[in-house]
């Protein structure tokens, strides 16, 4: 079964079956290793991507249903740059780094919908996503810290995985 | 811990090789254009360094080089799991060989017998590094200033090394130049290695001082490899399906039939185990991971299943209560003073049971291993923190010899202690082998769970006799769970007065309180034994044992009526068997006393707070006597009577960790084991059920999340004696913190981990009982 989509700015077309997990798609066909396996049901956000700009979880989410969309893997958002990149480092904030790349997608999502985060929400969007290392206050941290950057207008990802 | 690891003949570890890599001197040397600065491993090395390096002759534990282009390449022979503990280590190298920290890098080496006993863990990583990795750059140091010297025309005592060149008045030369120059050659034997001159504290320039850890941009942007990344040509997939139960059961039959038209399905096969590590495992072979999943489901296994697929957590309780209820069971850690006079002669004697449940280490990356054979030796690629254990283990799995089995290094996504254990490279490693080709087996989350090393549950009584003022006088701690040690790395077992026992399992619990008689019993729990593989988890017995100790110190201040604070203060003395030594103990009992202290500053203890919202203290050094991090934390913590729901909002925590090599990756560690330490507090616990553990995913097993996190601060004793160690004794003192601040705020004491809301409202709905028939 043929699947064509538009992943980190760039058109393929893989030939597995319709009900793989996108996730495996990316990792094991496309080679895209950053976007991680945590959980397989969707409650860690390790495998986040973005698809057509909304954060999903590749795990959950059957190869067919990103069909003629845009997703974007931590590799696509590092090559664009993105703010929360920068202040994910100054933070600190990766101990094991496993569930960082998901943080980050999920993180990026949320700014679009929530330019200028409260803690609350901050909380509220982030708590979906698991660090076992318990490396919480530095995601907060580097969250708080992109928000002000973009606001201050000194950091605009671009917005490359609209459809 | 290292004492325990001292004195062993055969097969075991040998504390030398632990402490530092096998070494006869050190050795400088060019090798084409690099320089090399390693650890000789024969004395005849020395006679001829650069043939040595070179040639790699006599094979030399390449310690660190310096390319021409001034850059420090440090090997890494510890797992990186979080700790950024390549940056720690690489620092301290750094500082003596005054390089500029611009240029140095890190390299994770693979497995190799030359750097001597690879295990990482009990946080000892920069305890015990610190010494050679200073001498070694102290090494580096001095020659580079001899060469200097020479270039500059003047004598070495004129020059100075500092951010990578050699400084003569107003001439100076680079590391970089130097190397370039070629031509240096150097040995020095371990006795002129021991003389080294390593700098004074006062000196340090990089140690101690701010940095970025060199881990972290890679796990930002995603190009870090962990062993779930790792790829080979050739490899198929393989996915177990896990028997019954975790020893003593058989496959007697696998139909897969119906799998057999699932596109990209191979077989599956049985697991043939001579080291009986996974027995009656089959895995499952295919082309993609989904095809393996997409076949698991379709595959029917029949079994002949061990013996303990009817047990349940309450059968592993009861069976720990009964062994701590039969004398002659377990062995004797400790029996300092007079107990047994101290209890019959005692006023008063309170006694106490606590219970802790299972946890999932639930490291996020899944266990996985890609195996393969190569030209007749087997690599695995696989996150691992105790090679040297799994390599003999994996030996006898294959039916090769250990030199025929190299583990590719990759990072770890979490190890928490799971990757200790490296069971999960054996089935890996014999699939490759039933099948003839590589195969990259990747467990899933549920599949992970139930083939986890949990935390053992536990049952621990304490008893103290308290003589007619309301003094303490004896302590015994009676304490049994499942031991790791004993199940899996048997050479580490210690000494005990009666016995051997597992060290890590009773840690925490030779406590450096001041009292007349204290006795330690430690108990394997052998029906836990038998139904799961204990494991070593963040802490290990520290997280138990620390519970039930800091828990039963407060009982006791409270029964006192004096301050838990005071109460622990007066007990902290510097005293007898609590005076402490050199060099990993300087100041003893003082030493807690002083975080104790510190932390009773730091949170506002005294001050008054709203209702049902109260402070709680905790203090440990951690696990080792021999290497005591000293902790203390307070919590404070709101109880909703409504729900029984206690509400973590802040957390102070304190610790002298002795000299601390990177403070921000200290916070982190600290951070990071606190909320484990709250975690397994109020919000993660399993119980065993059929002889498995009952949950297996974030569905029902439910860690800490963002939301969850309090206010956090600490503060770090500034010391400049011995580092020890960091990664996890925070774990152990913020539970028993939550435990007190719950009966200070609320009056009920809650002696069961995890403290479920339930549990609490019961307590409190017993507890207003019985204030109303009074």
């Amino acid at each position: 079964m043929t699947t064509e989509f538009k992943i980190n700015a760039r058109p393929v077309r893989v030939d597995v079956p319709e009900d793989t997990p996108l996730l495996w798609v990316i990792r094991d066909d496309l080679g895209y290793t950053g976007t991680k396996f945590g959980c397989g049901i969707g409650l860690c956000g390790a495998c986040t991507v973005h698809v057509n700009g909304r954060a999903t979880r590749s795990c959950i989410t059957p190869v067919k249903d990103v069909a003629n969309s845009v997703v974007t893997t931590i590799e696509g958002l590092a090559e664009n740059g993105h703010p929360l990149l920068e202040t994910w480092v100054e933070a600190q904030t990766p101990q094991c780094g496993y569930c960082q790349p998901g943080q980050i997608m999920q993180a990026a999502a949320m700014l679009r919908d929530f330019p200028n985060p409260t803690d609350e929400q901050i909380n509220q969007v982030m708590s979906g996503n698991f660090c076992r290392c318990m490396a919480y206050v530095r995601i907060r941290e580097a969250i708080r810290m992109a928000a002000q950057r973009m606001q201050a207008g000194s950091g605009r990802p671009q917005e490359a995985d609209h459809a | 811990m290292l004492k325990y690891l001292t004195g062993k003949s055969s097969g075991g570890a040998h504390a030398d090789e632990l402490a530092s890599p096998g070494r006869r001197g050190f050795i400088v040397g060019m090798a084409g254009a690099v320089l090399t600065l390693a650890f000789a491993r024969s004395p005849l090395s020395l006679a001829n360094p650069d043939k040595t390096v070179a040639e790699g002759a006599f094979d030399p534990t390449v310690w660190y080089w310096i390319e021409p282009d001034g850059r420090v390449v440090v090997n890494i022979a510890k797992a990186e799991m979080g700790q950024h503990i390549g940056t720690a280590l690489a620092r301290i190298v750094a500082d003596e060989l005054e390089a500029d920290w611009e240029q140095v890098e890190l390299r994770y080496v693979d497995s190799d017998p030359k750097w001597g006993y690879m295990v990482t863990g009990g946080s000892w990583s920069v305890w015990k590094s610190f010494d050679p990795l200073s001498r070694a750059g102290a090494a580096g140091r001095k020659v580079l200033i001899e060469e200097g010297a020479k270039k500059l025309g003047v004598k070495p005592e004129q020059c100075r090394a500092r951010a990578g060149r050699i400084i003569a008045g107003n001439q100076s030369i680079s590391y970089a130049d130097l190397v370039r120059g070629g031509g240096i050659s150097r040995s020095f034997t371990d006795e002129e290695l021991k003389q080294m001159p390593i700098k004074p504290p006062a000196e340090r320039r990089i140690i101690g001082g701010q940095t970025r850890a060199l881990d972290i941009p890679g796990k930002v942007d995603g190009s870090t490899l962990y062993g779930l990344d790792a790829k080979v040509d050739g490899m198929v997939y393989g996915r177990p399906i896990i028997p019954p139960t975790r020893y003593g059961s058989s496959v007697s039959s696998i139909d897969d039939s119906a799998a057999r038209e699932i596109p990209g399905y191979r077989q599956t096969v049985t697991l043939e185990d001579p080291s009986g590590t996974v027995p009656g495992w089959a895995m499952v072979i295919a082309d993609s991971f989904h095809a393996a999943n997409q076949a698991v489901k379709r595959i029917t296994v029949n079994w002949s299943p061990g013996k303990t697929t009817g047990v349940d957590e309450q059968a592993v309780l009861d069976h720990g209560r009964k062994l701590i209820g039969t004398a002659d069971q377990g062995v004797l850690a400790l029996d300092a003073g007079e107990v047994d006079k101290a209890f019959n002669d005692a006023a008063e004697v309170l006694e106490s049971e606590y219970v802790t449940h299972g946890v999932l280490h639930f490291q996020l990356e899944p266990v996985n291993a890609v195996a393969l054979e190569k030209d007749g030796t087997w690599e695995i690629h696989t996150g691992n923190q105790w090679q040297s254990l799994i390599i003999p283990v994996l030996s006898r799995a294959l039916q090769v010899p250990k030199e025929k089995i190299v583990m590719r290094t990759y990072l770890l996504g979490g190890g928490f202690g799971r990757r200790l254990n490296g069971d999960y490279s054996v089935p890996a490693a014999l699939a490759a082998k039933a099948v003839g080709r590589p195969v990259k087996m990747v467990l899933t989350r549920e599949d992970d769970a139930l083939f986890d090393s949990i935390r053992s549950p536990s049952v621990q009584k304490i008893r103290m006799a308290f003589d007619g003022d309301g003094k303490i006088t004896a302590m015994e701690h009676h304490a049994t769970a499942g031991w790791p040690t004993q199940v899996m790395a048997p050479d580490f077992m210690a000494d005990g007065i009666n016995g051997k026992y597992d060290p890590f399992a009773i840690q925490g619990a030779l406590h450096w309180y001041t009292m007349n008689g204290h006795r330690v019993r430690a108990i394997s729990n052998d029906l836990a034994n038998d139904t799961f593989r204990p494991g070593w988890l963040r802490s290990v017995g520290s997280g138990w044992v620390n519970w039930a100790l800091e828990s039963a110190i407060d009982e006791a201040a409270h029964k006192a009526g004096e301050d838990p604070i005071e109460f622990r203060l007066r007990r902290l003395k510097a005293i007898g068997r609590n005076a402490g030594s050199a060099p990993n103990a300087v100041g003893g009992a003082a030493r807690q006393a002083n975080v104790v202290r510190r932390v009773r500053e730091l949170s506002g203890w005294g001050a008054e707070l709203p209702a049902d919202t109260a402070l709680g203290v905790a203090t440990s050094y951690g696990q080792e006597r021999n290497m005591p991090t000293w902790t203390a934390c307070v919590a404070r913590v709101r109880v909703d009577r409504e729900t029984g729901r206690a509400t973590v909002e802040k957390l102070s925590l304190v610790t002298d960790a002795g000299t601390i090599v990177h403070p921000d990756g200290a916070r982190a560690q600290v951070e990071g084991a606190a909320l484990w330490g709250m975690s397994m507090a109020l919000h993660e616990g399993t119980v065993l059920h059929n002889g498995n553990v009952a949950d297996t995913n974030l569905n029902t097993y439910t860690p800490l999340r963002m939301r969850d996190v309090p206010e956090i601060e600490m503060e770090f004793v500034d010391s400049t004696e011995t580092a020890v160690g960091l990664g996890e004794p925070a774990t152990t003192v913020v539970g028993p913190a939550i435990g007190n601040a719950i009966f200070a705020a609320v009056g009920v004491r809650m002696r069961e981990l995890p403290i479920r809301p339930h549990a609490l409202l019961a307590e409190l709905q017993r507890d207003s009982k019985a204030n109303r028939e009074a």
